[in-house]
């Protein structure tokens, strides 16, 4: 188990390497970061000393490594608009980000489990029949769209949740957040909806699927056989063979809700990461933008990686291949 | 007699199918005593399995059962509700499947399934049950019952499966088993072992058995009585020597001609031509007609109904005392 998570936790290792030289590489693509600093009327003399203090007369493997340490260390330089430290410009925004993914992802799992095991059961149902009519819309509307209509609604016609920020947030340590206060769990309703939708149906749908082909199997009818009561069967067996392959993609979904969240974020004008993101794209801000695409990479990584433990958790089969590799 | 444990009676099973109905079982009747094993063989098809499935009601739609009745120990229980017919499965009727490697719940240790099927049924504590369920596992012939009572199926080979497959049809000492081709899927230095074990628990509890297979050799050993099916009807029915060593019934005949022996002459094998109607075609008159070698006239029209011929009963006009005349001219 050790020596599997261990081999698992260097192969993120080398993922994050390689998204490390794509982050690096943006600030050679988009031009002479020495432009970017100086002004129009700097004399060349002068760029070359800002070239040299900042360590760009270094040969590019050096510059990488200096680069991949300090990211490492979250150190990844100062933003070109804030003028401010990315690091801290990140974690100020990242409590909003991922306050918001959470809710989303638990809105998602409830209500996309109840839903699939539902309409898995009583497949013939009216019920089950909308859910499933309303789930293809909820894949193919475009988030921003849910986003403005969701605002339409309940913002702008009823009047009852706001259509945009974080309300009012209390500051915990360095952590700011929404869920404490009356405004800002107000606020956080119709985002995560927006954000979650798309995960909630295809979380339903997978689980729906699922459910249906694990009813079929041996072990259910054997399960019947053996005189259990219905509930057993639907909610002990049937359904914990079903999570297994709902657990791996409700994680890696965990972290396209974090990536998506940046359409949510600008409808919603949320202040997180996803909207400092495209702030920095509309200002070539490439420090922010390097950061981002690593955190966003370190969060998929690391969600990966727990999914994997995770699953061994729940398939004892998989802890023994594990313990006894073949 | 006394009552028998399982007493069917013109048990009738059909599946509604789009296009028509397809009658799986059609009017069949049997019965099973305390303690008896029996035998019921046939092709793939003939309604082996669905017998077994409608007497433990687990005919799912779009089959149902849609005549006939089942009683166990003399109550009937074909139409009982599913709830009630619930409580009677696993308590009263215990079934083991084909396939010991897909029976188990795979996220589940062998313990944790025998301890919730006993605790269903019966009224024991986490412990009691427990221990009861390590006493099964060592009934059954699993070693250490006490250290492999919290491994995981996949940890048991296929044999050995099986074996907790039946310990736990038999955890709530019922009064019948249905085993459904319990040694198909094994091979066959398993398959004694567990065919003896069967036997063994039968004769122990005085557990009434229907044995489903189509492996005569299973048959032979096993059964006290044997019902040969084909295409949902029971051609011939009467005790295991008598329907091995004289089989009356012409495709019974050719069953029987199809068991190799070690002692034979280098004889080839006798086969029967054909393969049995599909349910969608079944002919008029008697199903096996099309392949049978001594059929006539009244076959193709009239549906042969068991006739008593001494120890055994067979569906075939051949028996019937008042066309015998016919017969010879076109055996001949």
């Amino acid at each position: 188990m050790l020596a599997f998570t261990l081999r698992r936790a260097i192969q993120a290792i080398g993922v994050m390497l390689a998204v490390g030289i794509i982050s690096f590489s943006m600030f050679r693509f988009a031009g002479d970061p020495v432009n970017q600093i100086v002004s129009l009327d700097t004399s060349a003399a002068e760029r070359e000393a800002v070239r040299k203090s900042l360590g760009l007369d270094d040969p590019v493997v050096m510059q990488f490594a200096r680069y991949f340490g300090n990211a490492a260390q979250f150190k990844f330089g100062v933003s070109y608009q804030f003028r401010q430290p990315v690091s801290s410009l990140l974690a100020e925004r990242m409590p909003a980000t991922l306050e918001l993914a959470i809710c989303a992802t638990i809105f998602a799992m409830v209500f996309g489990i109840l839903m699939g095991v539902y309409s898995a059961l009583k497949r013939d149902s009216a019920l089950a029949k909308i859910f499933q009519a309303v789930s293809l819309i909820g894949i193919s509307l475009p988030t921003f769209l849910i986003g403005i209509l969701l605002i339409y609604l309940f913002s702008v016609t009823l009047g009852w949740l706001p259509s945009f920020g974080r309300g009012d947030v209390v500051r915990v340590g360095w952590w700011t957040t929404g869920l404490l206060t009356l405004s800002g769990l107000k606020a956080l309703i119709l985002p995560s909806i927006t954000l979650g939708l798309f995960q909630l149906t295809l979380i339903m749908r997978l689980v729906r699927a699922e459910m249906l082909e694990v009813l079929r199997t041996d072990y259910i009818r054997f399960a019947r056989a053996r005189g259990l009561t219905t509930r057993a069967i639907h909610f002990g067996h049937a359904l914990k063979n079903t999570l297994v392959p709902v657990i791996t993609v409700a994680g890696l979904q965990f972290g396209s809700v974090i990536a998506f969240a940046i359409i949510t974020e600008t409808v919603f004008q949320w202040p997180g990461m996803g909207l400092l993101f495209v702030q920095a794209v509309q200002n070539v801000d490439i420090p922010i933008m390097a950061a981002y695409l690593l955190m966003v990479s370190l969060i998929f990584v690391t969600i990966n990686l727990v999914v994997d433990i995770l699953y061994t958790v729940v398939d004892p089969r998989l802890r023994s291949t594990i313990r006894r590799p073949a | 007699m006394t009552n028998p444990v399982l007493s069917v009676r013109n048990l009738e099973v059909e599946f509604h199918t789009r296009r028509s109905i397809l009658h799986a079982i059609n009017g069949i009747s049997f019965d099973i005593a305390k303690g008896e094993v029996l035998g019921v063989v046939g092709e793939s098809g003939a309604g082996k399995s669905v017998t077994g499935l409608a007497v433990i009601g687990l005919i799912d739609p779009p089959g149902r059962i849609s005549g006939g009745e089942i009683y166990l120990s003399g109550m009937r229980i074909d139409h009982l509700p599913p709830e009630e017919i619930r409580r009677i499965r696993g308590k009263r009727i215990g079934m083991i499947f084909q396939d010991p490697l897909t029976s188990l719940n795979p996220l589940y240790k062998i313990g944790d399934q025998i301890v919730e099927t006993i605790r269903t049924h019966l009224n024991l504590s986490e412990t009691a049950a427990r221990k009861r369920a390590i006493d099964l596992l060592a009934e059954v012939g699993i070693p250490a019952p006490e250290k492999r009572i919290d491994a995981y199926p996949h940890e048991f080979s296929g044999g050995m499966r099986q074996r907790v497959v039946i310990a736990l049809a038999i955890c709530a000492e019922p009064d019948l088993i249905i085993a459904d081709e319990p040694t198909t899927a094994l091979d066959v230095s398993v398959q004694a072992q567990i065919i003896s074990l069967i036997k063994r628990l039968g004769r122990d509890h005085g557990t009434a058995v229907m044995l489903v297979t189509h492996d005569m050799g299973v048959i032979a050993e096993t059964s006290d009585r044997v019902a040969v099916m084909y295409s949902g009807r029971i051609a011939e029915i009467g005790p295991v020597q008598d329907v091995v060593q004289n089989p009356l019934h012409p495709y019974a005949k050719g069953l029987m001609g199809a068991i190799p022996t070690l002692a034979g002459e280098d004889k080839r094998l006798v086969q029967i031509p054909g393969s049995m109607p599909r349910l969608s075609a079944i002919p008029n008159g008697c199903s096996f007609n099309p392949r049978c070698g001594f059929v006539f006239d009244r076959c193709r029209v009239e549906r042969p109904e068991p006739i008593a011929h001494g120890t055994q009963a067979v569906a075939c006009h051949l028996y019937d005392a008042a066309p015998k005349t016919a017969i010879k001219e076109t055996a001949a």
